[in-house]
C-alpha cells in the first residue's frame, strides 16, 4: 500500500514537472511557439471555447455518435458473442477471423463508409461499431468459456428457465469479462468517432481540431485537443475505479 | 450444444478438419458475395465487385506509380515499427526489472494507450514537419505502448525460480537478460510484437491520409477524391492482405515459441 501510494506521488510529480518544463521551455523561447502553446495557454483557450458556448454544437455531434455508436456495438457484440457461442460450428470459423480482426486497420474503411453512406453521422457510427462491436464479442465469448460448468448444474437443479439462468448465473459469472470488453469497446468507438472526424467530415470535435490545424489557429486546436484528451482520460479512469471496485467486491464474495 | 461437440470429437480430428475448412470455404464465400451485393446495390459508387476489384489491381501492381507509393508507406511502417520494437523492449524490460519504475510508468502508458492520439496528429506536424518523419512518429507513437506494456507484463509475470536460479548461478545482468529473461519473455514479446506491428501500421496509414502527398493511405484518400471507386477498393484490399499475412504469420510464431520444449510453463 505504501509502494503504491509512493508510486503515486513520483509519478504526479513527473507529471507536474514535465508540464511546467514545457510551461518554461515555451516562455523561454526554447520550444517554437509556432509549434506548441504553453500549457496554461491550452487550458486558457479550453475555457474560453467551452465557456463561450462556441463548441457546444461539435460536443453534442459527438458524444451523440460516441454514444450511438457504443450502445449499438453493446448490443451487436453481445447478441453476436451469445450466437457464436452456442454454434461450435460457426465459432469455429469465426475464432481465426475475431484474432485477426484488429490486426487490420479498420480505419481505411472510413473513406468507402463516407462514400456508401454519404459525409454525416451514419458512416461515423458504422465506423465505430467496426472497430468496438468486435472487442465485446471477444469478452462475451470468454466471458461465457469462464462460467464454471458447476454454475449451471446448479441452475440445472434449482430448475431455473433459460432467462433467469441467463439474468441470475451466466451474467453475474460473465461480468468482468464483459466489462472488460465495454472498456475497451467505449475506448475504441471514441477513437474512431474522433479519427473519422478528424480525416474526412464537416462537424464535430475532430473536425474542430483539424480546421483549427489547417486555418493555422494554434490556440483553438490546442485548447480543442486538451478537451478531447481530458474526456478520453476522464471516461477511461471512471470505468477502471469501476472495473477495480466490481473485482473487489467480487472477491469480497 | 455440448451433443454437437461430442460427435465431432467422436467422429475424429480429420473429419472435424475436413467441417471446419468447409464452413470457411463457406465463409469466404458469403463475404464475397456481401462484398459483390455491396458493389452491385450500389451500383459501384462506393466500394467496386471483387472481380472487378481484382482486374484492376492486377493492372495496378504493374504501374510504377503504385509501387512508388508502397515503398513509401513501406519505408515508413519499417522505421516506424523497428523504433517501437527496439525501444519498447527496452523499456520494457527495464520497467519490468525495476519494480517500482514500473509501477510509477505503467498507468502513464497504459493511459495514453487508450486515448484518441490521432487528435495529436497535428503536434506531430508542427514539430516534425510534413513528409517522412512526421509519419514515422505517428507510427512509433501507436506502436511504442503496446510493445513495451507486453514486455512489462511478461517480465513481471515471470516464474520467481527463473530470477532466484540465474542468482544462484551468478549470472551477470546481462547475461541473465540474454539467457533468462529474453527466452522466457519470447512469447509475449512475439504477441507484443504482432499488436506493435498492427498498430503502427495503422498509425502510419491514418498519417498518410491527413495530410501526405505519398503513400497508400494518400492513394486511397485521392482516389476517392477523384471517384476512381476501383482505385480505392484496391488499396483497401492489399492494405487488408497485408495486414492479415503478417498477423497470421506472426500468431504461429507466437504460437510455436510458447510451445517449444524448452520454453518456460507458466
Amino acid at each position: 500500500m505504501m509502494r503504491r501510494r509512493a508510486a503515486l506521488v513520483v509519478r504526479t510529480a513527473i507529471l507536474a514537472s514535465s508540464i511546467v518544463l514545457l510551461e518554461i521551455g515555451c516562455r523561454s523561447g526554447l520550444v517554437d511557439s509556432l509549434a506548441v502553446i504553453p500549457p496554461s495557454d491550452m487550458v486558457a483557450s479550453m475555457v474560453d471555447q467551452i465557456g463561450s458556448g462556441e463548441l457546444n454544437a461539435s460536443i453534442a455531434t459527438t458524444f451523440s455518435t460516441i454514444l450511438l455508436a457504443f450502445g449499438l456495438a453493446v448490443v451487436l457484440g453481445t447478441a453476436g458473442g451469445a450466437l457464436i457461442h452456442r454454434l461450435p460450428r460457426l465459432r469455429d470459423v469465426a475464432d481465426p477471423l475475431l484474432a485477426s480482426y484488429y490486426s487490420v486497420p479498420t480505419f481505411i474503411f472510413y473513406p468507402l463508409l463516407v462514400a456508401l453512406l454519404g459525409l454525416g453521422k451514419a458512416p461515423l457510427v458504422v465506423l465505430g461499431i467496426l472497430s468496438a462491436a468486435p472487442a465485446v464479442v471477444i469478452s462475451m465469448l470468454s466471458g461465457l468459456d469462464s462460467v464454471a460448468p458447476v454454475l449451471m448444474k446448479l441452475a440445472r437443479v434449482h430448475r431455473l428457465s433459460p432467462a433467469r439462468t441467463l439474468w441470475w448465473i451466466v451474467l453475474p459469472a460473465a461480468l468482468p469479462h464483459l466489462f472488460t470488453g465495454f472498456k475497451l469497446a467505449l475506448s475504441y468507438a471514441l477513437i474512431g468517432v474522433i479519427a473519422g472526424e478528424f480525416i474526412l467530415s464537416g462537424t464535430g470535435l475532430g473536425y474542430a481540431i483539424s480546421f483549427a490545424y489547417q486555418s493555422f489557429d494554434n490556440r483553438t486546436m490546442y485548447g480543442v485537443m486538451l478537451f478531447v484528451l481530458l474526456v478520453a482520460v476522464v471516461a477511461n479512469g471512471i470505468l477502471y475505479v469501476w472495473e477495480g471496485r466490481l473485482a473487489r467486491r467480487r472477491s469480497r464474495g | 450444444m455440448s451433443d454437437l461437440s461430442l460427435e465431432n470429437a467422436q467422429s475424429g480430428p480429420a473429419a472435424r478438419r475436413r467441417v471446419r475448412a468447409f464452413d470457411a470455404i463457406v465463409l469466404v464465400l458469403a463475404m464475397l458475395a456481401l462484398w459483390q451485393a455491396i458493389g452491385s446495390w450500389t451500383h459501384g459508387v462506393a466500394v467496386s465487385p471483387p472481380l472487378q476489384t481484382l482486374t484492376y489491381l492486377s493492372g495496378l501492381l504493374r504501374t510504377w506509380m503504385f509501387w512508388d507509393h508502397a515503398a513509401a508507406t513501406l519505408e515508413a511502417f519499417v522505421l516506424a515499427f523497428v523504433l517501437s520494437a527496439l525501444i519498447g523492449l527496452a523499456l520494457g524490460l527495464l520497467f519490468g526489472v525495476r519494480r517500482f519504475a514500473g509501477e510509477v510508468a505503467e498507468p502513464i502508458l497504459a493511459g495514453f494507450y487508450t486515448i484518441p492520439k490521432v487528435t495529436l496528429y497535428p503536434v506531430v506536424l508542427l514539430l516534425f514537419g510534413l513528409g517522412m518523419s512526421a509519419k514515422v512518429a505517428f507510427g512509433v507513437m501507436h506502436g511504442l505502448v503496446p510493445m513495451t506494456l507486453f514486455t512489462l507484463g511478461a517480465v513481471r509475470n515471470l516464474p520467481p525460480v527463473l530470477v532466484r536460479t540465474a542468482r544462484v548461478l551468478r549470472l551477470s545482468p546481462e547475461r541473465t537478460m540474454r539467457w533468462v529473461l529474453l527466452p522466457a519473455c519470447l512469447p509475449d514479446i512475439v504477441n507484443g510484437l504482432r499488436i506493435s506491428f498492427s498498430l503502427s501500421f495503422l498509425g502510419v496509414l491514418i498519417g498518410e491520409m491527413f495530410s501526405s502527398q505519398r503513400g497508400l493511405g494518400f492513394l486511397l484518400v485521392n482516389g476517392m477524391a477523384q471517384h476512381n471507386v476501383p482505385l480505392s477498393t484496391a488499396v483497401v484490399t492489399v492494405i487488408v492482405a497485408v495486414a492479415i499475412v503478417a498477423n497470421t504469420l506472426m500468431l504461429r510464431a507466437g504460437r510455436r515459441f510458447a510451445r517449444r520444449p524448452d520454453a518456460v510453463a507458466k
